[in-house]
């Protein structure tokens, strides 16, 4: 099979894998902050997203959009910070196998909730005009969020790395996330910068759901666990901490599950992103871009 | 001394017979299909499958979330062993009756679910054991996820069916069968903890260097845990498998593991009996005592508010998140219940009127 | 006064080891030599790279560079390799090139037993069950004839042995505390009585008189020295105190900055300039 054939067999997955690993970068983003300050995996940051997609349902059934949509941000927003000040502050001096613990909690807490709301039943997700109106690629067929999303992501990345390596709350968060103690010491004000890590990944995860979400017909309370799964693979993949990292890792694992969607290898697309994790921790745990692990005997 | 020790023995033995005479006594009187005999009968199980996680959680220190993956195996194994070799063509319409062609009696089934699941966890222990805190919980989890998916892919139905239900294999219908087989497990479990070896796991937990220069063998000790732990979720799959009469790969995903986790966290990380009493208050509440809170209940002509489908969940998820916040040890900490710790404190209470209240057992 | 007859058998031997984290060179071409019978003393000041050796001996580190031998058998043996080769900064010949570490489990295995600067007990467990832990390695039981209680010969034992070794540190009455609950002094003898418990031919102790007033740091000294007789041990020590140092040690290694400086009995140490510079006048602030 000659590279063109393969092309355009493939470009309709192709498509499909760079929009959803921009959106998986979105969501780890969130995951790597976290981590590269609180050494905590968010298990719960899955399911912030999943109920960003519900809010988003359920705004858009009262208000019109241009309200609904940054109601759904504003919401999301303060949820994050109100999980992480309900239920991991309390924790920061306790073990970190008791604050992975609290945040499997929250996990169950929010799906449990969004299954009590929602009933058990699938709600359709909104139409977004602009985004999910449908366009055509030379062979392939999509939604105009598939050709956004990238854009969108990259965007968002660059505010991002501008805010973080040339203001004075980014520079505090370079320090906590690379000495805890010290920068407590120095006083700067941890518990700030903790709730702006949180501000900054729910934000990013909400705008990531409207983006992903529009790619399928409903949300579930269970529509947060995977994605959330394979955006924290892709945080650890690019190296955790590390922002730039997170967005290749996330490109990447987008683009090989749909690639082996494409191959007819369905059943293995999610065992792929979990082999895929796997082999890095064992043979290069640092991840692409990560530093190296400092720890003391 | 020893005078004291034989007392709490025996007051320990009256007391299981007791048990197991209620047990027998539940058997002759429950409607087997009742609420209360479903329920007990997964009490039992999940009792089993929460005291094996806590041997490698709360007992090794380490920090797996593989339990759903090795009972998914035992779930597996003991279905594709015992299912009888007459109802194979039916059960496997769409592979040909499978490539399974012989059947084995339920308690081979059982003992195999375990290996295969003591096997799997070994070879995967190899690599994966090497990773620290949570790391090694993410890569459990990835192995629990991975194996799932070879379980449902359709290359391999000859031998796991696909993704359609395994069937048909014997089952059980009494609340001993259960009960006896967990029973057995535990104690062996606990015979572990109380030895050499759990001595040494409790070593590693506290401090992996010290132990380490106490010339314990870390890869060693923590893959026997890992194997030993995994082998008593295979058992616990394989009774779950018995107990749903049917198995379904897609039934074992990650919130299994999460549920179980979060029980041994309520019992306490390092509590066997802990582990034992969170599963049976866990699942006689969620699954029985409290299912009035999904149902609309109306009071003359006043609804009570919230209650509906799901709002149980909710009750019991922000029980969980009160217990993980501020008791933080769970409802035992790393204390057992026994017949000595309880007449030692009966005995404090008594030789110091009413006032001692703090009790290390 | 006992090194006259064991002065030739050698049991440790430490050459040329070299440890390096990243660029700081914690430990550079050090080589040094315990016999038996011995007590021998590291010393020098804070940083000086003296647990970072202990570490290495042990099988905690790898080192960059060197070989550490145990009665003529090399346990560790290693020289950089690859990137590190580059990077290296030590003094050592790069000669070696074997790689051997042995685990700190096999080690400890062999007959050398540790104990920390910084106490580690086994922190959820009783005085009693930290001695017995050490006894683990010992048994011949696997686990299922531990499990299912084949080895209670064996295991009455073990616990005799570790009553024993209790009695022996004086902690007897406390065997059923939590080790934690101990104070500090007894914390220490609790490590030292969990090492002896490994049967070990040699015994490392990291600071053993760290926190002690002068009267404990005496008796102390004391009980180093008895034990070492009744077992038949080496000792192999750091210590800041240098009043304990100069009570017992029969031979002194001097480290500054990851280097040996000085080596010689304590009379020649507290004569040698080098030494009164780096390390003797900080000390007398220090006591």
């Amino acid at each position: 099979m000659d590279f063109a054939s393969f092309f355009s067999k493939n470009l309709p997955y192709l498509l499909a894998g760079i929009s959803v690993g921009g959106q998986y970068a979105l969501i780890a983003i969130g995951y790597t902050m976290v981590y590269g300050i609180l050494r905590l995996i968010n298990f719960a940051h899955g399911d912030i997203f999943m109920v960003a997609g519900l809010l988003m349902i359920y705004s858009t059934t009262v208000f019109p959009l241009w309200v609904s949509i940054p109601l759904t941000i504003v919401v999301t927003v303060i949820l994050g910070m109100m999980v992480e000040k309900v239920a991991y502050k309390p924790l920061r001096s306790a073990p970190r196998m008791s604050v992975m613990i609290s945040a499997i909690g929250v996990s169950y807490l929010l799906q449990n909730l969004a299954l009590y709301v929602t009933g058990g039943l699938a709600k359709p997700y909104p139409a977004i005009p602009g985004i999910s109106a449908t366009v055509t690629i030379g062979p392939a067929t999509t939604k105009w969020v598939t050709i956004i999303t990238p854009f969108l992501t990259l965007l968002l990345v660059v505010l991002l790395m501008q805010l973080i390596n040339h203001t004075k709350i980014g520079m505090a968060m370079r320090a906590v996330a690379n000495d805890f103690e010290t920068s407590r010491l120095m006083g700067i004000q941890v518990d700030a910068v903790i709730s702006m890590t949180f501000i900054i990944g729910s934000f990013l995860a909400a705008v990531g759901s409207l983006l992903y979400f529009s790619n399928y017909p409903s949300v579930v309370p269970t529509s947060g666990a995977m994605p959330g799964l394979k955006a924290f693979v892709a945080a650890v993949f690019g190296g955790i901490g590390s922002i730039p990292g997170a967005v290749i890792g996330a490109f990447i694992i987008g683009i090989s599950e749909n690639i082996i969607k494409g191959a007819g290898w369905t059943t293995f697309s999610d065992a792929f992103t979990f082999a895929l994790l796997i082999v890095v921790l064992l043979v290069k745990p640092t991840g692409l871009f990560g530093e190296g692990a400092k720890d003391k005997v | 001394m020893n005078k004291d020790k034989m007392i709490n023995g025996i007051i320990s033995a009256i007391l299981l017979a007791l048990l197991f005479g209620l047990v027998v006594l539940l058997d002759h009187t429950l409607p087997t299909t009742g609420i209360a005999m479903t329920v007990l009968q997964k009490c039992c199980i999940y009792s089993l499958v929460a005291v094996s996680m806590n041997l490698l959680n709360g007992f090794t220190g380490l920090f797996s979330l593989g339990q759903a993956g090795f009972m998914l195996l035992g779930a597996y194994t003991y279905g594709i062993l015992t299912i009888p070799v007459d109802a194979r063509p039916s059960v496997y319409q769409y592979f040909d009756g499978g490539i399974v062609q012989f059947s084995v009696p339920f308690w081979v089934g059982i003992l195999a679910a375990g290996c295969v699941a003591a096997l799997f966890a070994w070879l995967i222990g190899l690599p994966v054991l090497r990773l620290k805190s949570d790391y090694l919980a993410i890569a459990t989890l990835g192995f629990a996820e991975i194996l799932r998916a070879f379980c449902q892919w359709d290359k391999l139905g000859g031998l796991t069916n696909g993704s359609n239900m395994l069937r048909k294999y014997p089952s059980f219908n009494t609340l001993l069968f259960p009960f006896t087989v967990s029973v057995i497990c535990i104690a062996v479990i606990v015979l572990l903890i109380n030895s050499s070896y759990g001595r040494a796991f409790k070593a590693i937990r506290d401090d992996e260097v010290a132990a380490e220069a106490m010339g314990i063998n870390l890869a060693h000790h923590k893959r026997m845990s890992f194997c030993i732990s995994s082998f008593f979720a295979g058992i616990g799959g394989a009774l779950l498998a018995m107990f749903q009469t049917t198995v379904q790969a897609s039934a074992f995903k990650t919130n299994m593991t999460y549920e179980i986790l979060l029980v041994v966290v309520i019992g306490g990380l390092g509590s066997v009996t802990g582990s034992i009493i969170a599963t049976f208050l866990f699942y006689l509440c969620s699954e029985w005592w409290l299912r009035f809170l999904d149902s609309e209940i109306m009071i003359g002509a006043f609804k009570v508010p919230l209650l509906r489908p799901g709002f149980r969940k909710v009750v019991f998820s922000i029980v969980i998140m009160v217990i993980v916040l501020f008791a933080r040890k769970g409802i035992m900490g790393d204390r057992e219940f026994s017949v000595a710790a309880v007449r030692r404190w009966f005995g404090k209470h008594r030789s110091s009127g009413s006032e001692g209240k703090e009790e290390k057992a | 006064m006992s090194t006259q007859s064991a002065e030739n058998t050698n049991i440790l031997h430490v050459e040329h080891v070299t440890m390096q984290f990243g660029g700081v060179v914690a430990v550079n071409d050090l080589s040094l030599d315990v016999n038996e019978g011995e007590i021998v003393a590291l010393i020098g000041p804070n940083g000086a790279g003296k647990t970072t050796a202990f570490n290495v001996i042990t099988g905690v580190y790898e080192p960059t560079n060197g070989l550490v031998s145990f009665r003529g058998t090399p346990i560790i043996e290693n020289h950089p390799k690859g990137k590190m080769k580059k990077l290296y900064q030590g003094d050592a010949p790069l000669s070696y090139d074997k790689s051997i570490v042995k685990t700190p489990d096999r080690i400890t295995k062999l007959g050398i037993a540790r104990t920390f600067q910084n106490i580690r007990l086994f922190k959820k467990m009783t005085v009693f069950e930290n001695v017995l832990i050490a006894r683990h390695m010992r048994s011949n039981a696997n686990f299922l004839s531990a499990t299912f209680r084949l080895n209670h010969a064996e295991e009455a034992a073990n616990r005799e042995e570790a009553m024993r070794y209790l009695e022996m540190v004086g902690l007897a009455d406390e065997k059923d505390e939590l080790a934690t609950s101990l104070p500090y002094g007894k914390q220490r003898r609790l490590e030292i009585a969990r090492a002896l418990a490994t049967e070990p031919t040699l015994l490392l102790l990291d600071e053993p008189a760290a926190g002690m007033n002068p009267q404990e740091t005496l008796e102390l000294a004391a009980f180093i020295r008895e034990i070492k007789e009744k077992l038949h041990l080496s000792v192999f020590v750091i210590e800041h105190h240098m009043d304990l140092i100069m009570e017992i040690s029969d031979r002194i290694y001097v480290l500054d900055f990851g280097k040996l400086i000085a080596t010689g009995t304590p009379e020649e140490i507290q004569n040698n300039p080098r030494v009164i510079e780096a390390y003797l006048g900080v000390g007398d602030e220090d006591a």
